[in-house]
């Protein structure tokens, strides 16, 4: 995981504390930022990302599914939802393999909360969706291929 | 500042969802504008979900994640009448949380 941004979390209390620092300019943008994992959002490549959320070479699993549309008409608003059956899941990151940013979004779940949470991404072209998950200190990964036949990264 | 957010907490059978919808232009810094200069990137990069002061979900976005961005999850407990709360920050620093009671 990301150990910085345990300290960060621990030592502002909360992301609203850190956020209202940042507001009235105590503590500096960039500084609020440095709890964001950058490398991983940051990576150019599936292998980079992984290695950046610290999932090394998940194991394909079938506990995991994606719903998302097989054919998306619209890339620039494409609902993906991420559903873990796997025991003790306290980490889903979603990736898309083709656009610049790979990771699209990352969720950790406290101890409570079900491995179920569904958002929506742009794609800029056809594309295999990844999921990746981490269940009781392992991770796990899953995929599907979305074609998309209007990009949404062009404007 | 950005506009409210949209929540709706539901709670059903010991399990609340929660659905927020985020407004933020969600700009990846990859588009042009018609005179070819880069529009800068500003999007959310962090969201904490609380129910009652305990964080229910805290999640990393980046640039790929739509405009106006959507959010759905659940977590076990809550109950009517219990806060869920829901903070955002972005590239740029701008923050916002809003509230609402779980129905």
């Amino acid at each position: 995981m990301n150990n910085q941004r345990r300290d960060t979390l621990k030592a502002g209390g909360s992301l609203g504390m850190l956020g209202l620092l940042a507001a009235v300019g105590l503590i500096k943008p960039e500084m609020a930022q440095a709890a964001w994992n950058k490398d991983a959002f940051d990576a150019k490549d599936m292998d980079a990302a992984l290695a950046a959320v610290g999932a090394g070479k998940p194991a394909e699993s079938a506990e995991i599914s994606i719903t998302a549309p097989d054919i998306a008409e619209n890339g620039a608003v494409v609902p993906v939802g991420v559903v873990s059956k796997l025991p003790k899941t306290e980490y889903i990151a979603i990736m898309i393999e083709k656009n610049p940013a790979m990771l699209a979004a990352s969720f950790t779940l406290p101890e409570g909360t079900a491995a179920d949470v569904q958002t929506r991404v742009k794609m800029g072209q056809t594309s295999n969706v990844f999921a990746v998950v981490k269940a009781d200190g392992k991770f796990y990964m899953t995929k599907k291929e979305v074609k998309v036949t209007l990009g949404g990264c062009g404007g | 500042m950005a506009s409210p957010m949209r929540i709706r907490a539901a709670a059903k059978e010991g399990v609340t969802e929660v659905r927020v919808l985020m407004s933020h232009v969600m700009e990846t810094g990859q588009r042009k504008d018609s005179s070819g200069a880069l529009i800068p990137a500003h999007f959310i990069t962090e969201l904490t979900a609380k129910h009652n002061d305990k964080v229910v979900l805290s999640a990393e976005f980046g640039p790929s994640v739509s405009t106006n961005p959507y959010l759905a999850f659940k977590f076990n407990g809550g109950a009517k009448g219990d806060k869920v709360a829901v903070t955002w920050v972005d590239n740029k620093g701008e923050t916002r949380t809003d509230e609402v009671q779980v129905s």
